[in-house]
Order: C-alpha cells, then sequence, then structure tokens
C-alpha cells in the first residue's frame, strides 16, 4: 500500500523547549489518521510542519515518497483546514473555492464545472455565490473542506476543525466527516483534543502527551488494550487506584491499595512484587450485582454516593466501604437496577481480565 | 424596526456645544465665505453680485493651472504615501514580535510631538545649498560645488509625504491588526505567492482603512500650505498659495472667497470619485 505521508523522527525545538520530540509514522493511502493530545502537546506544531509553515529542527517529512525540506506551503500536495476555517470573507463561496484552482491557471470552465461538482459532494449545491457571513457554522465547514478538497490533495490537514461548533452540529459533522472522507478516499490527518471525534471518525489514532506519540494504534485497541497509563487516562473514562504489586502469576497479578484492597487484573509487561503500580478500569467492566457463581472476579462493597443519569451513558458515583475513592460505575438503562438509591450499600465486581495496571511514573 | 429620534433633555444639553461649534466656526464663515465670493463690481464701479470671480479663475492659466497642479500632486502624494506607508504598516502588524509593536508605532509618531512648522525647517537644514548633505557629499569629493535641493517639485513631494506619513499608517495598523494571520496562511496553503495574497487577501481586507487614510491624506495635503510654501518656493506654486495672496497680499477678499470655495468643490469631488471608484461608503470609511 502507498505510503501517503512519512514522518521520520522528527523533532521541533523553540529555544530550550521540545515541542515535538522524536515523532516517527506513515500514512497510508485513503486512511483516517488522527492525532489525539491535550492543549500544548504539541500537535499543531507537527501538524504546521508537514503544512510547511513550521520547518523541523531535526527529522524528515516525506509526501508521496517526495522529500519536503525546504518546500513551502503553497508548493507541497497537502492543504490545511484552520481550526478557525479562515474562509476568505471578502469572496463569495464559489471565489474561495476556486482561489486555490486559479493559482493552478486552470482553465475558468474546469473551475466552474469542478466548484459545482465539490459543492454537490458536501451537500451544498446552488450556493456558489453566497456571501461567507451568510452560511451557518456547519455549512461554513463545509465550504472550508470543499476549498481544500477541490484541489484533491495528497494529504488533507484538519487542525480541530469541529472545536467552534456546537455540541449537536459537532455530532452530526463527526458522522458527516467520516462518510465524506470514505467516499472521496482522500487521506486525513486529523488532530483534536476531543477523544471521541478521534476514536469515532479515524482508522489510526496517535495520542500524543509532552511532544512524543505514547501509542499508535486502532481506536479499539487504544480503549481495549492502552499501552500506557497516560493513554488509559486520556482516551475515555478510567477508574484509577494506585496500589502495589503482592503477587506475580503470568499475565495476572496481585495488587493492594494503600486502603488494603487486593485485586487481581493483567499486567501488558511483568512485574516484580514490590512495584507501584496505576491499576485502570472501565466504568462498564464493573458488573452490579453479580451472580455468586461467576468465577474470577475482584468482588467488593460500594456505597452509592449519586446517581448520574445520562440516557444511555448514566453511572453510578460510588465510594468503596472502607475508602473514598471516587469510582464510576456504569448503569445500564434496562430497568434491572432501577431499584438503586443514594446510600445504597450494593456488591460491584470485575473480571480479573477487564483492568489493567502499569508501573506508575515517580 | 427604526428607533424614533426623541430630542430629550441630555441630548439637547450634549448636542448643543457641537452644533454651536459646527455652526458658528464653520457654517457660518462658509455661508459669508460664498457671499463674499459673488460680490463684485458692476460697470459703475458699485458693488454687484457676480460671478466675475470665478470667471476670473477660468479666463486666467495661472490660475487653473495651479489648480489642476495642486490635484494632480495631490493624488500623487497620497499614492506614494499608501506605498510608503503599506509595508511599515504590514511590518509592525504582521512581522515583528507583539511586544516591539507599541514601540515601533512610538517610533512612528515621534516625529509628530513637534510640529510640522520645526518638521519642515529640519528638512530645509539637511537639504539647502549651504546645508548638511550639501556638506558632506562636497567634502566626500562626490559634488564639485554645492547644489540646491529645495524648491523643485520632488523635494516638495518628499516633504509632503513625510508630513502625511502617519495619517496614513495609523489607519492601515489598525484595519491590518484586524486581518486574521490564518487568513493569510490559508491563502498560501491554497497555492497563492505572496504577490496574490496581496491583492486578493490584504488589500481587499484592508480597503476601509486605505480609503479613510487616502481621505485624511488627500484633504490635508490639498489644504497644506506651510510645506509647499517653505519647501517648493517660488518654483512649486500650490493652490493654497494662491488663496493666501488674494487674501493678503491684494486684499481681494471676494476673489480669496471664490477660490476657498472651489478649492472645496475639487476636494469633494476628488473623494466622491475615489469612493465610487474603490466601490467604499463613507459611513463605513470613517468608522
Amino acid at each position: 500500500m502507498q505510503i501517503d505521508l512519512s514522518v521520520q523522527r522528527v523533532s521541533k525545538t523553540f529555544g530550550d523547549f521540545t515541542a515535538v520530540d522524536d515523532v516517527s509514522f506513515d500514512v497510508p493511502q485513503g486512511q483516517f489518521f488522527s492525532i489525539l493530545g491535550p492543549s500544548g502537546c504539541g500537535k499543531t506544531t507537527l501538524l504546521r510542519m508537514i503544512a510547511g509553515f513550521t520547518e523541523p529542527s531535526r527529522g524528515k517529512i516525506e509526501i508521496r515518497g517526495a522529500d519536503m525540506a525546504g518546500v513551502s506551503p503553497n508548493r507541497r500536495p497537502v492543504n490545511l483546514i484552520f481550526q478557525h476555517l479562515a474562509l476568505f470573507p471578502m469572496m463569495t463561496v464559489a471565489q474561495n473555492i476556486a482561489f486555490g484552482l486559479q493559482r493552478r491557471r486552470e482553465k475558468r470552465a474546469d473551475i466552474q464545472q469542478k466548484i459545482t461538482r465539490i459543492l454537490e459532494r458536501v451537500d451544498l449545491p446552488g450556493f456558489e455565490d453566497k456571501a461567507i457571513d451568510q452560511l451557518s457554522g456547519g455549512q461554513k465547514q463545509r465550504v472550508a473542506i470543499a476549498r481544500c478538497l477541490v484541489l484533491e490533495p495528497a494529504v488533507l490537514l484538519l487542525d480541530e476543525p469541529l472545536g467552534a461548533l456546537d455540541l449537536k452540529l459537532r455530532e452530526q459533522m463527526k458522522v458527516e466527516l467520516k462518510k465524506l472522507q470514505a467516499q472521496v478516499g482522500t487521506t486525513f490527518v486529523y488532530i483534536t483534543h476531543d477523544q471521541s471525534e478521534a476514536l469515532v471518525m479515524s482508522d489510526h489514532v496517535a495520542v500524543m502527551n509532552q511532544g512524543h506519540f505514547e501509542q499508535v494504534d486502532t481506536p479499539q485497541n487504544l480503549y481495549h488494550q492502552p499501552q500506557t497509563s497516560f493513554v488509559s487516562r486520556f482516551v475515555g473514562d478510567n477508574n484509577a487506584w494506585s496500589g502495589v504489586v503482592k503477587r506475580c502469576e503470568t499475565e495476572i497479578v496481585d495488587i493492594e491499595t494503600p486502603s488494603g484492597q487486593h485485586f487481581r487484573t493483567r499486567a501488558t509487561v511483568p512485574l516484580t512484587p514490590g512495584t507501584a503500580v496505576d491499576l485502570f478500569l472501565r466504568p462498564e467492566a464493573m458488573i452490579i450485582q453479580p451472580a455468586a457463581d461467576l468465577p474470577n472476579l475482584n468482588r467488593f462493597e460500594v456505597i452509592v454516593k449519586s446517581l448520574l443519569f445520562d440516557g444511555a451513558n448514566s453511572r453510578l458515583l460510588a465510594n468503596p466501604l472502607n475508602d473514598d475513592t471516587e469510582l464510576l460505575i456504569a448503569l445500564p438503562q434496562n430497568r434491572q437496577f432501577d431499584h438503586i438509591r443514594r446510600d445504597d450499600r450494593i456488591e460491584v465486581a470485575w473480571d480479573e481480565q477487564s483492568g489493567i495496571c502499569f508501573a506508575s511514573l515517580e | 424596526m427604526k428607533r424614533r429620534f426623541h430630542l430629550t433633555l441630555p441630548l439637547i444639553c450634549f448636542l448643543t456645544p457641537v452644533l454651536l461649534w459646527l455652526l458658528l466656526l464653520i457654517v457660518l464663515p462658509h455661508v459669508e465665505l460664498l457671499r463674499m465670493s459673488l460680490r463684485t463690481e458692476d460697470f459703475g464701479g458699485d458693488p454687484a453680485w457676480g460671478v466675475a470671480n470665478f470667471m476670473n479663475f477660468f479666463k486666467e492659466p495661472i490660475y487653473w493651472l495651479t489648480f489642476v497642479r495642486t490635484a494632480v500632486y495631490s493624488i500623487m502624494v497620497t499614492v506614494m504615501t499608501f506605498i510608503v506607508a503599506m509595508p511599515v504598516a504590514f511590518y509592525i502588524t504582521k512581522v515583528v514580535a507583539p511586544r516591539f509593536q507599541g514601540f515601533l508605532m512610538m517610533l512612528l509618531l515621534m516625529p509628530f510631538w513637534v510640529s510640522e512648522l520645526v518638521r519642515v525647517y529640519g528638512w530645509m537644514i539637511l537639504l539647502r545649498e549651504s546645508g548638511v548633505i550639501n556638506h558632506f557629499l562636497t567634502g566626500l569629493g562626490i559634488l564639485n560645488q554645492p547644489i540646491e535641493m529645495l524648491y523643485n517639485d520632488v523635494t516638495m513631494v518628499m516633504g509632503l509625504v513625510y508630513t502625511s506619513m502617519l495619517f496614513m499608517a495609523v489607519p492601515l495598523v489598525s484595519v491590518l491588526e484586524s486581518l486574521d494571520d490564518s487568513l493569510i496562511e490559508a491563502a498560501y496553503d491554497l497555492g497563492a505567492n505572496m504577490g496574490t495574497i496581496l491583492f486578493r487577501i490584504v488589500i481587499p481586507h484592508a480597503m476601509p482603512g486605505i480609503v479613510s487614510g487616502s481621505i485624511v491624506v488627500f484633504m490635508l495635503t490639498l489644504g497644506n500650505y506651510l510645506t509647499p510654501n517653505l519647501m517648493g518656493g517660488k518654483n512649486s506654486l500650490w493652490f493654497t498659495e494662491q488663496i493666501y495672496n488674494q487674501f493678503i497680499a491684494s486684499f481681494n477678499w471676494n476673489q480669496g472667497s471664490a477660490f476657498g470655495f472651489l478649492l472645496l468643490v475639487l476636494s469633494s469631488l476628488v473623494i466622491w470619485v475615489g469612493l465610487k471608484l474603490t466601490r467604499q461608503k463613507l459611513s463605513r470609511v470613517v468608522q
């Protein structure tokens, strides 16, 4: 498979500060690749290096096999969708889309045809003569995408373009963007701090923290098989305990928490007894009132602190008996647990395969 | 729906000084000027109404030639001021680090702390025959004898551009500050070169600032008396000097008033044409 974008050991330093630290990745043709990280992790710097606005301090960026060192943004086969879209307010929709084509000196008739076609593609037929300030947020989004896609770039870069939209529209645009990408087949590199955007849309996600990649994987693997404790914390909700390894078996370790609770869980790497570890558990891995005969469970009792009703995403906020750790427990809305009230004492449990632990970084 | 305009007491209090100012210092003198410009003498030498003062303007080539010259040079000065001020404003707003912006604006403002008269005399010290530049050039052996650099059109235009710089730079800086950097980057990303970015993105965005700066510079240049008089001298006549001559030298107030009115008509006309050409509205430009 052809590699559209190859980033090889790229670093960027500003004075003493390392914004991007030895990052490497390849994006094959047609992939939706996301870079997910908290603000200030260097993802925008990385994107600007790919677009050509900043030169890397070290390392190499190749687009479709061509080295991009010293190539200015207007000569790179990539286009960037800016965070605030940067549509030209002094031009109409058609003039905005035509801008890049005119720079390539394409024929007037071809430009006209391409504008019509791309506007149909993004579901805005007949919007040619509208002014930019007449458009709604979602429509502007689509014009910005059309303006880049009409140039048929090797890679389309997106810098948190959904950030400015309201929640409902953002949910809708997420699905639309994924569909659009599947239709046109252009390689997308999308950066965001919103894990749900990354998980929903991407084929592969790179989790970035303090300038380096923590893990590059499919959304499913990031969620189920996080490689580092940062990924566990950042991707999806998690319950976290700190503890010390007491006993090791093959792949299963016995952990004691500071409050004296014992849990059996899996570890990704072999751990020796006495190691301080962080233990992570998804809220939906908790089983409320498990049947007595289920094997391999970590069972304990909790006191319900509050019920967080949010439709399909409802949770219980609870404390273990002798502990004030706050636990999030998924509350299935199948009416089975409607009797649970605040301050109830209930038994919960989780399977030893569903937790994951990492040596804590101290 | 349009709000009804009510004349309330506070409104009257605030409006009165402004209206008095406009009426007493601007409207009344102009009405008087207009009245004077239309006064003439009949065959018997008695005062009468007539357009003879305006006819004089067209009959005497020196008058209307100076008039046309002043108009053309003012437009030229406006264009040149724009060409000089635009890169300066762009540099201050987009290129230099934000913490130096205030400092650079200060440097731009500093010459305007001294009066125009002093600044023009400063130029004269530099440029005159026994001036600093001549002294250096002859000292270095580049010139055999000092040359007179003052009292020609080039020096006068340069002086006018220098005097007007700030009035073009300030509106340009403020309008360029409102230009989102990402628009420039987006254009660059879409394949535009620097020229295209300037003419398709920066200038269209800056148009209101360009027009308002141009109006101010044009009006100030057209009505400038000091700089053309001191730096242009007798070789570079400016229309304001004609007006001055009529009032002070010839004591012909009626003729002077007529010239004053012609200048007013000229500046209004040029600005109207300028607004039409750039498709800007006066109400938007003066904001």
